[in-house]
C-alpha cells in the first residue's frame, strides 16, 4: 500500500473498487446460477441478481468515482427504471413458464397457484393439467 | 489499483458472459434462452458500467439505459409469444 491510504481519495477509490469487484461477482453469479440450477423458476431466482444487486453496486461505484454531486439523480434514476422493469418482464417470463410446464412439479414445496388452475378448469368443463388428451376425454 | 480492478472485473464477466452464453446455446426450452440473453445484457450493462467508472466519464450512461430497455421489451415479448402460441395449439 501507498503511505497516503487513510487520505479522503484513496478511502473512496477503495470503496469504489470493492463495490465494482463484489458487482462484477454478481454477474459471475448469476451465471453459475444459470449453469448449476434445475429448473426455469430457480434460474430466474439466480438471474436477478446482477440486473437490481449488481447494478447497485456498480452505480454506487461510478458515482463515487465522478466525484460530483449532480450524477447521483441520474443514477438514481437509471437504477429505479431498472427496477420498474425487472419485475415486470420476471412476472411474464414466469407465467409463461407456469403455462407452458416449464417446471418440475416435484421440487416445489408449495404450489399456490395449483389450486386456483385446478377451479378454474373445473369451470370451464376440462382441466387445463395434461393438456390435449384430458380436455379431449371429457 | 484501478488496473487491477479492471483486470479482476475484466476476468469475472468474461466467465459469465461464457456461463450465459452457453446457457443460451443448451438451453432446453426458449424461456431459458430469454432468460439467459436477458443476463447476458446485464453483463453487458455491467462492463459498461466498469468503463465509466474506471475512466470516469458518463459516455454510456444513455446506452446504459437502453440496453435495460432493450432487455425488458425482448423478455417480455417473447415470453407473450410463448403464452400464445401454447394456447393456440391447444385449442386447436
Amino acid at each position: 500500500m501507498n503511505p497516503e491510504t487513510f487520505s479522503g481519495d484513496a478511502v473512496i477509490d477503495a470503496v469504489s473498487a470493492v463495490f465494482m469487484v463484489v458487482g462484477a461477482l454478481m454477474s459471475l453469479a448469476a451465471a453459475v446460477g444459470l449453469l448449476r440450477f434445475p429448473d426455469l423458476m430457480t434460474r430466474m431466482h439466480a438471474a436477478t441478481k446482477p440486473q437490481v444487486l449488481g447494478l447497485f453496486l456498480l452505480l454506487f461505484a461510478l458515482g463515487l468515482q465522478m466525484r460530483t454531486w449532480w450524477v447521483w439523480p441520474v443514477l438514481v434514476v437509471a437504477w429505479i427504471f431498472q427496477l420498474l422493469t425487472v419485475p415486470v418482464s420476471a412476472h411474464m417470463v414466469g407465467r409463461a413458464g407456469y403455462r407452458t410446464k416449464h417446471l418440475h412439479p416435484e421440487l416445489l414445496s408449495t404450489d399456490e397457484l395449483e389450486a386456483v388452475v385446478q377451479q378454474a378448469a373445473g369451470k370451464r368443463g376440462f382441466t387445463d393439467d395434461d393438456g390435449d388428451e384430458a380436455a379431449a376425454g371429457r | 489499483m484501478m488496473q487491477l480492478v479492471l483486470t479482476v472485473t475484466a476476468v469475472v464477466l468474461s466467465l459469465a458472459a461464457g456461463g450465459a452464453i452457453i446457457r443460451i446455446a443448451r438451453g432446453p426450452s426458449l424461456l431459458d434462452r430469454v432468460l439467459a440473453a436477458d443476463v447476458l445484457l446485464a453483463i453487458v450493462g455491467a462492463a459498461l458500467c466498469i468503463d465509466m467508472a474506471a475512466n470516469r466519464h458518463l459516455n454510456n450512461l444513455m446506452l446504459l439505459v437502453a440496453v435495460s430497455l432493450i432487455g425488458f421489451v425482448g423478455s417480455v415479448t417473447v415470453a407473450r409469444f410463448v403464452a400464445d402460441r401454447r394456447e393456440k395449439t391447444r385449442e386447436s
